[in-house]
């Protein structure tokens, strides 16, 4: 069985190696998805639901869907767009988010991608939740308003013997990620500067650092998010 | 019975403020009230937030001296986390206090030329239609254009200074998060006309100079309106020499004894307090020492001319010796004399924003230091408006657990109230009817101290000013608002 399959995304011919994910193909296309669950290296998880594509009619999540031979995928379609900019939305109203103030400010994948959206209201009710900030560990925060459960902290941050650190606590709408506490020591600086660089908002902070990075030197001060794949592709969302 | 005058455009004051004024039966005046009645709350939301945000956070209870807010929590924390004043690199000092001569210099030149020189230009009681910056621009034209340009100048050098013209991030609790590129210094230095730090100390010369010659023409106006005998309070170097960054905090009475002795405003409270009264939401500081009384004080561009010895730059300080000769020496308590003192600050901060910008520091060195982290710090600085205390503690997980924001305006809160009374009794003792003119009276008065009435109350929104006449039975007779 050859190891190169072909598909098409909104109709472009490409090329992809065989089990990969669509979301990877697609990148190794220079076509962008947006996600914010997604983190290169990791096992994908679909929890965002941000890379929702269609695939012969029907959404899948393309972070976690194998390309297959043949396989018609649409991407930039206004439907899409749409529904992505509606989950963007959603996750903005679900929480407490405060750019103004927010460290992750400007390194933020939220933020960035409701610019890229050009969202300036959200169509859904705020909901202001009333929620903690968690501050007892000696070298991170968990500020539970500006979290938006893509579970990146706890496939991706691992104590030496590979276990994880981070959990969700409790079930439903009261979900929170939690920091297993048998384990919470092996939680060294490091780890805790990964934690909050690969969360995707300002939901980890690491402490007494905050705003070191100057405006205009932050990642998405000159360029939008997913500037870097396509620029067709870019300004037509 | 009530009457609703309404004056357009909106009146030149940064936020929401209502003026009352009790009538006896013979329309005496018997009381005025200046009402600040916003309510905003920073103090109280930001317990619970880890303290580095505090410079960011608190800065948004204003969007025309925000650098002072940031600047102020900023000193603030460098005390809490354990670098005293003496111990910030000289390169994040710089920085700083360039930013802050920046901010000086646009606040300045907003409130001279965009607010207040209508006033001056086409009298108080003037077409209303007329008596706003637009009209300035087309009748004086190259004066507003100065203005403008002025004020861009300091919002640039905010700019390379904080990363944003508005809400910056900058200062950072030990430290400053960026140096100056050459590109940018030289772009102040030499940049092109009239974009140059040389043809600002020009401008601001000139606008020294304009009020002078207004002075002379109008020599009872600005010495004799809402004139009154105050105490004056700022801080100062060690050395005596105006500093808006840092210092120690001095006091002077109306004849210039000293009743505040050069104090480390780290002990404020010993000095300072705070009176709560039911009709404001402002409350209403005063000296300890003195009581509640008589223990208020001014603060701002004229208090800082009279409490400090001298000026620490050529030009300004030429100016200043004039200033000071004009009360032979002794505190000048004219009100409207602060337009003169702040344009002798415009000038000054250019010429401290040239000496900085030729400062290698300013390039390039340690930018953040730590040392021993403590709970509690208190940050001062000199808001363009006045005096400006941040004072912060922590608990033990570096979250912020109690704040107090002491303002420019809240420190001014009385002599306005008296300023607004002494117009009032003046323009109005025994007329039945408030004319516009008598508005814009008591606001030229209020105006003179520049006050930011949401920065006071830390409250939101920009509205207008509202005034209400009541009779000797407590009846609104006339409502006006603009």
């Amino acid at each position: 069985m050859s190891k190169v399959v072909n598909f098409s995304i909104d109709g472009k011919n490409c090329m992809a190696e065989r089990g990969q994910y669509i979301l990877d193909a697609a990148r190794a296309n220079n076509i962008y998805i947006p996600t914010l669950c997604n983190l290169p290296g990791v096992k994908p998880r679909g929890s965002c639901r941000i890379c929702n594509v269609k695939v012969n009619g029907k959404l899948m999540t393309s972070c976690t869907t194998p390309v297959a031979e043949g396989m018609q995928v649409e991407n930039n379609t206004e439907e899409l767009l749409d529904l992505r900019k509606a989950i963007v939305e959603l996750l903005f109203v679900e929480g407490n988010h405060y750019c103004p103030f927010c460290e992750k400010s400007g390194n933020c994948e939220l933020q960035a991608l409701a610019y890229r959206f050009n969202i300036m209201v959200p169509r859904y009710p705020y909901q202001f939740p009333d929620r903690d900030i968690e501050a007892s560990s000696k070298n991170l925060i968990k500020d539970h308003n500006r979290c938006i459960l893509c579970k990146r902290c706890i496939r991706a941050i691992k104590d030496e013997e590979g276990r994880n650190i981070f959990a969700f606590k409790r079930r439903g709408h009261k979900v929170v990620i939690n920091v297993d506490s048998k384990i919470s020591g092996s939680l060294n600086d490091e780890l805790a500067q990964k934690a909050m660089d690969i969360c995707p908002v300002g939901a980890l902070i690491k402490k007494e650092q905050g705003f070191i990075i100057p405006i205009g030197k932050r990642t998405y001060d000159k360029h939008p998010i997913g500037y870097e794949f396509d620029v067709t592709s870019t300004e037509t969302l | 019975m009530g009457q609703k005058i309404t004056i357009e455009p909106v009146t030149r004051v940064e936020g929401h403020g209502k003026v009352t004024i009790h009538l006896d039966d013979e329309n005496n005046v018997v009381q005025t009230r200046l009402h600040i009645v916003e309510f905003r709350g920073f103090e109280r939301f930001i317990q619970g937030r880890p303290y580095w945000e505090a410079p960011v956070l608190v800065q948004r209870l204003c969007g025309i001296c925000p650098v002072s807010h940031h600047l102020a929590a900023a000193k603030a924390l460098d005390v809490i986390v354990g670098v005293g004043p003496d111990d910030l690199p000289p390169t994040a000092e710089k920085m700083r206090r360039l930013m802050h001569y920046g901010q000086f210099f646009q606040s300045h030149a907003l409130h001279f030329f965009h607010l207040a020189s209508p006033d001056l230009l086409f009298g108080i009681e003037a077409d209303p239609g007329r008596r706003n910056v637009i009209a300035v621009a087309e009748e004086f034209r190259d004066l507003a254009v100065q203005g403008v340009m002025m004020r861009k100048f300091g919002q640039e050098i905010i700019q390379a200074t904080a990363g944003k013209k508005i809400h910056g991030t900058g200062a950072i609790p030990g430290g400053i998060n960026k140096s100056l590129t050459i590109e940018e210094k030289m772009k102040f230095l030499i940049g092109k006309d009239p974009m140059n730090i040389d043809q600002m100390i020009v401008w601001a010369s000139s606008a020294v100079e304009l009020f002078k010659d207004y002075h002379r023409k109008n020599r009872d106006l600005i010495d004799h309106f809402a004139a009154f005998p105050s105490s004056h309070l700022s801080l100062v170097r060690k050395d005596g020499a105006l500093d808006i960054y840092h210092g120690v905090l001095r006091a002077v009475d109306k004849d210039g004894k000293k009743i505040l002795h050069d104090v480390d405003y780290q002990d404020y409270l010993d000095y300072i307090a705070e009176e709560v009264k039911t009709w404001s939401y402002m409350k209403f500081p005063y000296l300890r020492a003195i009581g509640k009384e008589n223990g208020w004080y001014r603060v701002g561009p004229l208090a800082r001319l009279n409490t400090c010895d001298f000026i620490p730059s050529p030009l300004a300080q030429k100016a200043f010796e004039e200033f000071r000769s004009y009360t032979g020496g002794k505190p000048n308590n004219m009100s409207m004399h602060t337009h003169w003192a702040r344009l002798i600050e415009t000038l000054h901060a250019a010429e401290m924003m040239k000496e900085l910008l030729e400062d290698p520091d300013i390039l390039s060195g340690e930018l953040v230091k730590k040392g021993n982290k403590t709970i509690e710090g208190v940050g001062l600085v000199e808001a363009p408006r006045g005096t400006l205390f941040h004072h912060f503690r922590i608990n033990e997980d570096d979250l912020i657990e109690m704040a107090n924001l002491i303002v420019s305006t809240t420190n001014n809160n009385e002599p306005m109230n008296r300023a607004v009374e002494l117009v009032a009794k003046e323009w109005m003792n025994g007329k039945e009817k408030i004319t516009e003119g008598m508005l814009n009276a008591v606001e030229t008065a209020i105006r003179a101290y520049d006050p930011c009435l949401s920065c006071a109350t830390h409250a939101l929104g920009k509205m207008p000013l509202q005034i209400e006449l009541y009779d000797v039975n407590d009846q609104l007779i006339d409502h006006m608002q603009t």
